[in-house]
């Protein structure tokens, strides 16, 4: 592309711009790194060095505090909650929210813009301020401490955004497929299932990093509705071992590690994805 | 056989209502029953009676309330002026540095879209350490030299806000970036060739071409800033506290519709009724914030 900046070919002039932008990004990636990098050579050393020598490595690289955090403190627990919440979750999402999609896109009638107007309210409410009503409910339902009441809020919150991303996606595929499948005696949900679903699947992976970052990552609502420590996620069970151990930056930092680390891990090796789909929103 | 009419509305109302009726009574229930319940006096979770207007009342003249209320609305706007000001045109300088493709430019897109995936309760918690007295950002700075600069970052009532909003920084900016550096990667490339050919130096070009062209971007930007000014909570839990110390510096309408709700800020119980109006009022400017930009959005599409 010409406005692609080559330092062989570049004028002087150009030069001092490329090497001001390579200098800024290596900062910058500094910047990202180190605090990460120092969080986990952190979770190998005691308090004491943490504090005396914030900068100096570790003596030696010794995983106790790891068995200290995740067994005898319980984190596996928040670990093993948060990876089945939000895999209970998104099936729903996922399941729910591809049929609502297929609802609003291939079939026409009169309610059908109100349905999907009510569906794309529900990308701009902020669902924070609907907490006291929630709770309210959940109350009625006896669903406070259960996972079940966060599990219905996050599919909630990940249904509006999942039916405008794969209805437009299903709006595109051409009609003829269907009526091809109808011939040979195809059921809608057979046309749905084995016609439509495996066109979007691309669609499908988008939606679903899209979606389960943020679930992942919820603090608010297990703050709010599930206090029992049996079904902590590791947001709010990091939140409240910081409360516990606050003087022990040891295993402090070993929980935060423990905490980002398996994100990172799993970035590493689908960034591309995980950029298309968080901010499939905003990008066209 | 059924007529053909109604089998096809038993599959449309298969297809739809679960996630319809999932979405109403989580989403769009609670925004009437808050409107409601916002008109009542109440006890606790008891409903008492009807009491018009005098929950906003309450909010906007008297006190503690009011005080809170606009303390909290102020630090609110400070988060979406620094936000808007620090964080997006940064975004928007990275997007454009990416955008040239210098060596490397690939590694840092992916470098600098880290932190947007961890949570805000990790990386407040981490930072928290962080910036606390004889730590790490104190501690460089006096390995630099720089020993006159450290400062109490979360202790100190003027600097905490901003203190906290930098994390937030942090950990953000990467997705204006990105937004923005695809954006640019849209403008068609015959537009800024011709403007090189005529002599345009860069700058022009990125004033003149490609600013005017991500308009779009921006302003999906700038609501998701908004929306995200005001939902601010998680930041101020793991950084401050939910009382928003030191003094109620760093409080935001978030952390005080908790207290209200929750907690308290008069009387040590749970308040629904007023919380209820706080609760409206964060829906009222979320709704005004999104109908500017749709407005806004559609005539620059237009114009484009």
């Amino acid at each position: 592309m010409i406005s692609d900046l080559k330092f062989s070919t570049a004028s002087p002039g150009k030069r001092v711009l490329i090497l001001f932008i390579q200098l800024f990004f290596i900062c910058y990636t500094a910047i990202i790194f180190y605090p990460l990098f120092n969080m986990a050579m952190s979770s190998f050393k005691t308090t004491r060095e943490i504090l005396r020598f914030p900068f100096a490595l570790p003596k030696a690289i010794d995983f106790s505090n790891y068995k200290t955090v995740l067994i005898d403190r319980g984190f596996a627990r928040y670990f093993f909650n948060s990876v089945w919440i939000t895999t209970v979750s998104m099936g729903f999402v996922l399941l729910l929210g591809s049929m609502g999609a297929y609802g609003v896109s291939r079939y026409v009638y009169k309610l059908r813009t109100f349905i999907y107007l009510i569906f794309l309210s529900g990308i701009m409410l902020p669902l924070k301020a609907a907490v006291i009503p929630l709770f309210i409910l959940m109350k009625k339902l006896d669903f406070i401490n259960k996972p079940v009441s966060v599990i219905l809020i996050f599919v909630a919150m990940s249904l509006p955004s999942t039916i405008f991303i794969l209805s437009g996606f299903m709006k595109t595929i051409p009609k003829d497929l269907e009526y091809a499948a109808r011939i040979d005696g195809c059921s809608d949900w057979m046309i749905y299932r084995h016609v439509v679903m495996p066109v979007v699947a691309p669609a499908i992976a988008l939606v679903t990093i899209y979606n389960s970052v943020p679930i992942w990552n919820d603090f608010f609502f297990p703050l709010v509705f599930l206090q029992n420590p049996a079904y902590k996620t590791l947001p709010l069970g990091l939140t409240t071992f910081f409360g516990q151990y606050s003087t022990d930056w040891s295993l402090l930092f070993t929980a935060l590690t423990i905490a980002i680390l398996p994100m990172l891990i799993l970035y590493a090796f689908m960034a591309k994805y995980f950029i298309k789909g968080m901010t499939a929103g905003a990008v066209k | 056989m059924m007529h053909k009419k109604t089998t096809e509305r038993l599959w449309i109302a298969f297809f739809v209502s679960p996630a319809l009726v999932i979405v109403s009574t989580i989403i769009l229930l609670p925004l009437f029953m808050s409107l409601y319940n916002s008109l009542f006096s109440w006890t606790q979770l008891i409903r008492h009676e009807f009491v018009g207007l005098d929950n906003f009342k309450r909010i906007f003249a008297t006190e503690p309330y009011k005080t809170r209320f606009f303390n909290a609305m102020g630090n609110n706007l400070t988060w979406l002026l620094f936000t808007m000001l620090v964080q997006n045109t940064l975004g928007l300088m990275v997007g454009y540095f990416l955008s040239r493709r210098i060596r490397g430019s690939e590694f840092y897109k992916r470098v600098i879209f880290i932190p947007v995936l961890f949570s805000i309760v990790a990386v407040g918690f981490l930072w928290g350490l962080y910036l606390k007295p004889n730590v790490l950002l104190n501690g460089f700075l006096k390995l630099l030299g720089a020993g006159q600069l450290t400062r109490a970052w979360l202790g100190d009532e003027s600097l905490a806000t901003f203190s906290i909003i930098a994390v937030n920084i942090w950990r953000w900016v990467g997705f204006p970036s990105l937004v923005f550096l695809a954006a640019i990667d849209n403008v068609p490339s015959e537009y800024m060739e011709a403007a090189w050919l005529d002599g345009a130096r860069d700058s022009t070009v990125f004033f003149r071409i490609i600013v005017p062209l991500i308009v779009p971007s921006i302003l999906i930007i700038t609501v998701l800033t908004i929306v995200g000014s005001l939902n601010v909570f998680e930041q101020i839990y793991t950084m401050a506290s939910l009382d928003g110390s030191p003094n109620y510096s760093t409080d935001t309408i978030g952390t005080l519709f908790y207290r209200t709700g929750f907690g308290s800020v008069d009387s040590g119980n749970p308040e629904i009724g007023v919380g209820s109006a706080i609760g409206v009022i964060i829906y009222f400017l979320t709704l005004v914030a999104s109908l500017i930009s749709i407005m806004s959005l559609g005539r620059k599409e237009v114009e484009l």
